[in-house]
């Protein structure tokens, strides 16, 4: 419990460092001014939610071949991780947007693929609750998500190619790209703090999962006795 | 080789019964055509507009209805336990995905050509010029979508809701389908019709990853 | 029934388990069934004798434990015919005739001459005027035969069957019951569940009772047969 506040602690240090960095430290863009601060929240949060995914993917895996509770918990404490950074993905894209542009949504290649990803993991997160076998629903769910991670590549690169013949927009231009120096620090500092939150949250709802069935465990006991 | 064979006497099975109801075939065709009259009424159809509005909104009627078709494609095998004779006698359990599939498909395809006249009908869009072409593309599209959407009809089988959960679980899926699809077909529609086979390979590779993906892990969804 | 092309075959549970999420549905079961023997299994629902028909038939796998089956010798023998499996649902398809199904199931096991069997196997059963009609019409007593005929393709030595006289007419009943005669007479390892005392579970050689996923009861073990298939009753 201590460690855990300690952590906890540690993190929240880091976010408000990141936070100071992000709004002092880093220069003014000058095109685009104050609003284009908020491409530190927003580029890594798509990278850390492509990374939970892949947890994600992993735990997926892990359970097909294993059938072992705990790779299923680590799949779905993945996804809603990475579900609650494509919602950051999504809802900062057009706080940007607007200011500088005039228009909410672009359906450039990095949005469209984090709002297919959003569905495509709601349809996981929907489709667990929809099963009540838990070891069918791990299997059902765990082949579901191999099958919408495999299709991450795919369906990035089908938008890629269509945009290149049909041009929009781009937010906030590639990851890192025509940066200057102090920004590329500050976006990587927020990425590495943005994968350590990933880290410290799917830890925890990893945990809540174990809790959960230690308590229906406990729960059956009971009832058996 | 056993599989194969297998999947041939299913494959004559999954025929035979639909040819004898024609239910599938009946809504699916009925539906689509709803959907292309519908979308007609949704912008001015001149020759111009249909071009770039057209392709993209056939394909979108086309995954609709694969969305609705290929729902009793594993529910149907739950009426009578059907599913658990098949089991007990085929050699290799991908043999009853693969027969699912290719009738998938077929239906698909023979729904997508028949309304291709309808289509250009209504829409002013010629399309005898690239008709060959145009079924490949069709072909190719139907193919992906039967491959996921076979795998997803075995998931949603087993779970609650499961009229509204194909729809869910399968559409964000086949964006790339949709993308290519769209891509090829309205290549085929210009006055200069032109085969973009760069997008159909895309085609092949989306459904080579998903085919791999359903024989390793196919049947899995068929255990108790 | 037909002429044994098949070996004599016993079964044994090995320390079965089945798990449903945390409830278990069956418990550490371990029995020995001899070859030709027939078996009834009695309990209350949800006793597991269902789960425990269908992981013998290959359809369940148990959550720990293995069932094997075992020839003449007692060794494991894993070439033998799959089991012969015949449960409530019919397994068969109602849009198809009693005959395309037989033909259709045997093409799939790799059965010489499906369609000369499927006709042998419809005239057994006593469906072969009703060879040409969709099952969707057959009555509840028609539709156990094409079930039986169904388990009945690749000539299995053991077969087994899930609560039989389910929704039969005295009549049905009957019918069955001369059909297991001839089943048990063939030598072949019968397992079945039922709910209580009647003219099949008399045909039985030994009964069982399941409760709670465990066996209480066993006529191998000197309970009393009477008592094992009426206290399910209770």
């Amino acid at each position: 419990m201590k460690k855990k506040i300690l952590i906890a602690a540690v993190v929240v240090v880091l976010m408000s460092f990141a936070a100071y960095a992000a709004l002092f430290i880093a220069p003014t863009e000058s095109k685009m001014g104050t609003i284009q601060r908020i491409f530190y929240l927003h580029a890594p949060s798509g990278m850390v939610a492509l990374l939970s995914f892949l947890v994600c993917f992993v735990g997926n895996l892990g359970y097909v071949f294993t059938r072992r509770a705990k790779w299923d918990w680590l799949g779905v404490s993945a996804a809603e991780v990475g579900m609650a950074f494509c919602t950051v993905l999504i809802l900062t894209g057009p706080i940007w947007a607007h200011p500088v542009w005039g228009i909410w949504w672009t359906w450039d290649a990095r949005l469209t693929l984090t709002f297919v990803l959003w569905l495509l993991y709601t349809s996981y997160l929907l489709l667990r609750t929809l099963v009540e076998d838990p070891d069918r629903r791990a299997l059902i769910s765990a082949i579901y998500g191999i099958f919408a991670f495999l299709d991450v590549p795919l369906v990035y690169g089908s938008i890629r190619w269509w945009r290149t013949q049909h041009p929009q927009p781009v937010i906030m231009g590639g990851a890192g790209s025509g940066l200057e120096p102090t920004m590329r620090k500050v976006f990587w500092f927020w990425f590495l703090n943005l994968m350590i939150l990933m880290i410290f949250l799917i830890r925890e709802r990893y945990a809540l999962e174990a809790m959960r069935d230690d308590v229906q465990s406990l729960e059956r006991d009971a009832e058996a006795a | 080789m056993a599989l194969l064979s297998n999947t041939v006497v299913l494959l004559g099975k999954e025929l035979r019964t639909e040819f004898r109801s024609r239910e599938l075939l009946t809504t699916t065709v009925v539906f689509i055509l709803t959907i292309i009259v519908l979308f007609s009424f949704t912008f001015d159809p001149s020759v111009t507009e249909s071009r770039r509005f057209g392709p993209g909104l056939l394909w979108l009627a086309f995954l609709f209805a694969a969305s609705l078709m290929l729902q009793p494609c594993f529910l149907r095998e739950q009426n009578n336990d059907t599913l658990s004779a098949l089991r007990l006698s085929v050699s290799d359990p991908f043999a009853i995905f693969l027969a699912k599939l290719v009738a998938n498909t077929l239906f698909l395809l023979f729904t997508q050509v028949l309304l291709l006249p309808a289509f250009s009908i209504l829409y002013n869009v010629p399309v005898l010029a690239a008709f060959p072409q145009l079924v490949l593309v069709m072909f190719m599209g139907s193919l992906g979508l039967s491959v996921t959407g076979t795998a997803l009809s075995a998931i949603s089988a087993q779970a609650r809701m499961r009229e509204l959960l194909l729809p869910l679980l399968l559409l964000p899926l086949l964006t790339p389908v949709l993308i290519a699809s769209t891509e090829a077909t309205a290549a085929l529609l210009v006055p200069n019709p032109a085969m973009r086979w760069d997008w159909l390979g895309f085609l092949l590779a989306f459904d080579v990853v998903f085919l791999t993906a359903l024989w390793l892990f196919g049947e899995y969804l068929l255990e108790e | 029934m037909t002429s044994p092309g098949f070996s004599p075959t016993g079964i044994r549970f090995e320390k079965i388990d089945k798990r449903f999420g945390g409830l278990y549905a069956l418990r550490r079961v371990s029995l020995e069934i001899a070859a030709g023997e027939c078996v009834v299994f009695a309990g209350r629902n949800g006793s597991g004798k269902t789960t425990l028909l269908r992981i013998a038939a290959r359809l369940s796998r148990p959550s720990a434990g293995t069932v094997s089956f075992l020839n003449g010798s007692g060794e494991r023998n894993e070439t033998q015919p799959a089991a012969g499996f015949v449960a409530h649902a019919t397994m068969v398809y109602d849009e198809l005739t009693a005959e395309e199904n037989l033909v259709l199931f045997a093409r799939l096991q790799g059965i010489a001459e499906p369609a000369a069997r499927a006709a042998a196997l419809l005239r057994e059963v006593g469906l072969l005027e009703r060879r040409n009609s969709l099952v969707r019409t057959f009555s509840r007593g028609m539709r156990q035969r094409i079930a039986i005929a169904r388990a009945l393709l690749n000539e299995p030595a053991v077969i087994l069957f899930d609560e039989p006289a389910t929704g039969l007419d005295p009549q049905g009943v009957s019918w069955f019951a001369e059909t297991l005669r001839g089943l048990r007479a063939s030598g072949r390892t019968i397992l079945m569940s039922l709910h209580g005392e009647s003219e099949v579970s008399g045909l039985a050689t030994r009964a069982i009772r399941l409760d709670a996923g465990a066996v209480v009861a066993d006529t191998r073990t000197g309970a009393d047969f009477g008592s094992i298939l009426n206290f399910a009753n209770a």
